[in-house]
């Protein structure tokens, strides 16, 4: 029983093909072998997880059934949970216990998810390999001497390797769509403010965006259906009508499904630095969306070169301050000894903060400091609404854009952790979305000559979710790459 | 040389809102540590902050007080730094835009009135409290406070002495609590000011370098820290010295200001726009309705009390001290058509020294502004004397308090009888004499008792008049019209 996509188990669950209790052990049993490689949960608790199933199979009985109900999922150890600790993958917060759910978990419990556990992740979220957690490095399911993308590495590779149906993440830069790339699957990360972040950790608040991982984009859809919606605990929450993402999916449209959809092709997503096969695999993507029925259209980003910079000015700034709180005041580690306040405060974060976490927090003190506010928070703050009008002006041409989600299939680890404008890189082409706030997702698309996976980024204009979601499905209803598994995960197929 | 003082202050009115300015957590004062901070004012990972609506409302309601600008769109920023009861690490606070900005306030000067100019008012979130007492050499940490909504009302440097600062502290007391944004309890903290103070030689027109005293929760302590401060200051340059920018405490013990930090090490507080909160967007619709809501102003009413009850200014700018004053005195003045002095004079004497002498407030005065009036009326249309009044005024407050603490908890449960004026007169008597007969005959009774008195008046000591005034008046245990007891007497002397 190797578990296929969401829509498939849970048509299996309500034919009673297997029950939730079954298909829950079975992943537990997954977990517990493979994860000591893969190292994808900080936490997993079977206890709980089997006594949300127990409720899923009494609900899908009464056939009070929900389209997630008995789902296992797993949450990015960022979002709080009140059922088990929730780490950020840091030393500063290895044991804290939130003692509420964020939003997204919320809604994904009232759903009828069953929760697994919280995946491990680069340390609050930054990075874009996962090695950065105090929990140890996450490894990419189809090389696991390979990084699966950061920083919601565990959530992807656990989705990868099929030890769970659906995970959540968080997106700040492409934490998301890059590590969803790096492991073969789907990710999403929608229009900011459309997902709550409350009870999200903040890393840089402008830019944090909630999304889900799955095996396709018909899971996508539903795992959003059940994450979207308006909170009024989250200020920059949108309040907007519901929408139901899958709904257009279900529509037969004939064998060209896209015709009428015009997709953008960046110039500078095609240029150098993108790896040959990585190229090839993005071009063979779109000759099947154009014979799908989309034509393509060059269009120019003229500042979208500059987004990595400025987006390395305002998350670390934002950060900066979101990072204040972690203080040793109220809760999380504290030195041990110390011999006065400030004392107390460098011990603690010098010890509770990993080398990333720190660089960032340092680079972020430095662009908000008094004289240099100016030339470099500001100035990013301008450039960035510079990007934003760019897309607007490429939208007026086309409906979606198209492109790599990153210039290289996944990296080795340890490769890249001592030249970190190497990593950084890394999120050249996903970082624009979150900087103009609108959806993005990834699918593979492909397999470098090392066998390991490729993604495809369409992007679209704010609140476009539906249209990016309709296109990846069209693909996929098409192509089998989201069929592809990796060898690890075959295994112990029955 | 003479020196001129330059002062401007920057006040924290705590907003009377039920509820924090970012979270649902109420804001009573005096609640046991940490019973009223609930997950966002703790700063847990994963809350955010949610702007409480009713702390905007009262914003603009300062601001259209003042007659300032209303910025239809004013950005919280943060403003950084470390402190163990600042539990995010930062304070919410509007930094570049702030929501209200300019305006004014006129204050009562000792040469006359005088315009402050404001220079802005912003909203922003308090801190929570550090507690060294009784932890044995521990810090702890109640964050009960931490996120209470303020409004930082900030002055331009318009004064010139501790007397305009208090006066102008006074004015603005009385303002915010008008206008009923804030409860102005200043032992609790929830109005507190900041001084600027510096000297420069008189005619100079550039400003000296100045001094910030923090958190003077009185108006006492604000005189003696500026006075302080002032001598500090002119002693320093005299002595060829100079003032160096500073941060400074006042102590109140030994009633003298102390440095605190300078300008070399202020922190560096890397304001940015939170971005968790969107831009504050105030529309026309809004300001307007809350420009509706606003009650008479304590300016408008001033003058309207010297046009219509053609009250002196001094006694105009008295009675609107609080609206609480001035209700009464509508009240009482609205039963003594044309004699509203009379009563404004009760209310600022009589009455006044009785609320001090007892420590209340008017809203619990004993005696109802009604029950003075009629009082008043009793004197005005001669029923009883100015004096028997006074003897009446406090029966009738023995009886209101009585009555107070007996129905206590019960509003309004004075008792009609106890309070009343003419019950009090009737019941011990006290209406005045005017009966011509009547005192003619009490007049030659005191002349006939005291003959050596009347020999001395003859003799031509005038002083002895007064003396069988007394008697006459001891006679009748006061009552007697004094007018018409004088003439009696006059007559019967020269006869």
């Amino acid at each position: 029983m190797l578990a296929g996509p969401i829509t498939e188990v849970a048509a299996a669950l309500r034919a009673k093909r297997y029950s939730c209790v079954e298909l829950t052990r079975e992943l537990l049993d997954r977990i517990a072998r493979f994860n000591p490689t893969l190292n994808a949960f900080v936490t997993v608790d079977a206890e709980r997880a089997l006594a949300d199933a127990r409720a899923a199979d009494a609900a899908i009985t009464a056939g009070s059934a929900q389209p997630l109900t008995g789902i296992p999922i797993a949450h990015k150890d960022i979002l709080a949970t009140a059922a088990m600790r929730t780490t950020c993958g840091s030393k500063m917060l290895a044991s804290y216990a939130s003692p509420f759910d964020a939003d997204v978990v919320d809604r994904l419990k009232r759903a009828g998810t069953v929760l697994v556990g919280k995946t491990n992740m680069d340390e609050f979220a930054m990075g874009s390999s996962s090695e950065t957690s105090f929990f140890g490095p996450v490894r990419n399911p189809w090389n696991d001497a390979y990084v699966p993308g950061g920083s919601s590495g565990g959530s992807a590779a656990a989705v990868a390797a099929r030890l769970i149906c659906g995970s959540t993440g968080t997106d700040t830069g492409g934490s998301i769509r890059q590590p969803a790339a790096l492991s073969g699957i789907c990710g999403l990360k929608p229009t900011y403010g459309i997902c709550s972040r409350y009870g999200l950790v903040a890393f840089a608040s402008s830019l944090d965006q909630a999304g889900p991982f799955a095996q396709t984009a018909g899971d996508l859809a539903l795992l959003l259906n059940a994450m979207a919606g308006h909170d009024p605990r989250d200020s920059t929450s949108l309040d907007r009508p519901v929408e139901d993402y899958a709904r257009a999916l279900a529509a037969d449209r004939g064998a060209r499904p896209l015709a009428g959809v015009r997709i953008g092709l960046p110039r500078e997503y095609f240029g150098k630095g993108v790896d040959a096969d990585v190229a090839a695999a993005v071009e063979a993507a779109l000759a099947e969306l154009r014979a799908l029925g989309a034509t393509t259209v060059d269009i120019a980003l003229a500042n979208v070169g500059l987004a990595v910079p400025v987006y390395y000015v305002i998350a670390p700034a934002e950060a900066s301050s979101n990072l204040s709180r972690f203080d040793g005041v109220r809760y999380g580690h504290r030195a041990a000894a110390y011999s006065d306040l400030n004392d107390m405060y460098q011990k603690t974060r010098a010890e509770g903060f990993g080398a990333e976490v720190k660089r960032r927090i340092l680079v972020g003190t430095y662009v908000l400091s008094h004289g240099y506010y100016d030339a470099y928070y500001l100035k990013a703050q301008q450039v960035r609404r510079l990007i934003a009008e760019d897309f607007k002006r490429a939208y007026r041409s086309c409906d979606v854009i198209a492109g790599p989600t990153t210039p290289t299939a996944a990296f080795a680890i340890g490769v890249k952790t001592g030249d970190p404008v190497e990593m950084y890189l890394n999120d050249i082409f996903t970082v624009a979305a979150n900087l103009t706030g609108a959806p993005a997702l990834s699918l593979p698309c492909g397999f470098d000559r090392n066998g390991l996976p490729i993604g495809l980024q369409l992007q679209g204009d704010a609140f476009t979710e539906a249209r990016l979601l309709d296109v990846a499905h069209r693909f996929q209803q098409a192509t089998d790459w989201h069929r592809r598994v990796p060898k690890l995960a075959t295994e112990v197929a029955r | 040389m003479s020196w001129e003082v330059v002062i401007g202050l920057e006040t924290h009115a705590q907003l009377s809102t039920a509820s924090k300015i970012f979270s649902g957590a109420p804001t009573a004062f005096g609640a046991a540590p940490n019973t009223q901070a609930c997950a966002i004012d703790i700063a847990l990972p994963g809350v955010l902050p949610v702007l409480n609506r009713g702390a905007v409302e009262r914003a603009i309601r300062f601001g259209l007080a003042v007659g300032a600008t209303i910025n239809r769109r004013s950005v919280f920023a943060r403003k950084n730094y470390f402190y163990p009861d600042l539990p995010k690490g930062y304070q919410i606070s509007q930094y570049e835009i702030p929501i209200v900005q300019g305006g004014a306030l006129t204050i009562a000067t000792a040469s006359g009135e005088k315009t402050v100019r404001l220079t802005r008012a912003h909203l922003e979130e308090d801190a929570g409290k550090s507690l060294h007492e009784e932890l044995h050499g521990w810090t702890g940490i109640d964050l009960n406070r931490a996120g209470t909504p303020l409004l930082e009302i900030v002055s331009e440097p318009d004064m010139r002495g501790a007397a305009e600062a208090v006066a102008y502290a006074r004015t603005l007391h009385a303002l915010v609590k008008w206008i009923g944004i804030c409860d102005g309890n200043m032992q609790e903290g929830s109005f507190r000011c900041d001084a600027n103070v510096s000297v420069r030689p008189a005619g100079e027109t550039r400003l000296g370098t100045r001094c910030e005293i923090k958190n003077l929760n009185s108006f006492r302590f604000l005189e003696q820290a500026i006075e302080f401060e002032v001598r500090r200051q002119i002693e320093l340059i005299e002595d060829g010295g100079t003032v160096v920018q500073e941060t400074r405490l006042f102590d109140p013990a030994r009633r003298e200001t102390r440095s605190m930090r300078t300008k070399e090490d202020a922190q560096d507080y890397r304001y940015f726009p939170d971005p968790d909160l969107p831009p504050l967007v105030v529309d026309a619709a809004s300001i307007e309705r809350v420009r509706r809501e606003l009650p008479e102003l304590p300016e408008a009413m001033k003058v309207r009390f010297e046009r219509d009850y053609g009250l002196p200014a001094y006694d105009a700018r008295v009675l609107t001290a609080s609206r609480e004053i001035a209700a009464y005195f509508e009240t009482a003045a609205a039963e003594l058509p044309g004699s509203a002095k009379l009563a404004a004079n009760w209310i600022m004497g009589d009455l006044a020294a009785a609320l001090h002498k007892a420590n209340l407030d008017v809203v619990d005065c004993p005696v109802p502004a009604k029950e003075l009036a009629r009082l008043l009326k009793r004197i005005d249309d001669g029923t009883i004397s100015g004096k028997i009044g006074k003897e009446v005024f406090d029966a009738m407050w023995e009886g209101g308090a009585a009555g107070r603490a007996e129905g206590a908890g019960k509003a309004g449960a004075i008792a009609t009888a106890a309070v009343s004026a003419d019950a009090i007169i009737a019941q011990r008597g006290l209406k005045q004499i005017s009966d011509e007969g009547a005192l003619e005959r009490i007049v030659d009774d005191v002349l006939s008792a005291n003959p050596s008195i009347v020999a001395e008046y003859r003799s031509g000591k005038e002083r002895a008049f007064n003396s069988l005034v007394g008697k006459a008046m001891q006679a009748t245990r006061g009552k007697a019209n004094p007018a018409q007891l004088n003439a009696i007497l006059k007559k019967k002397l020269a006869a």
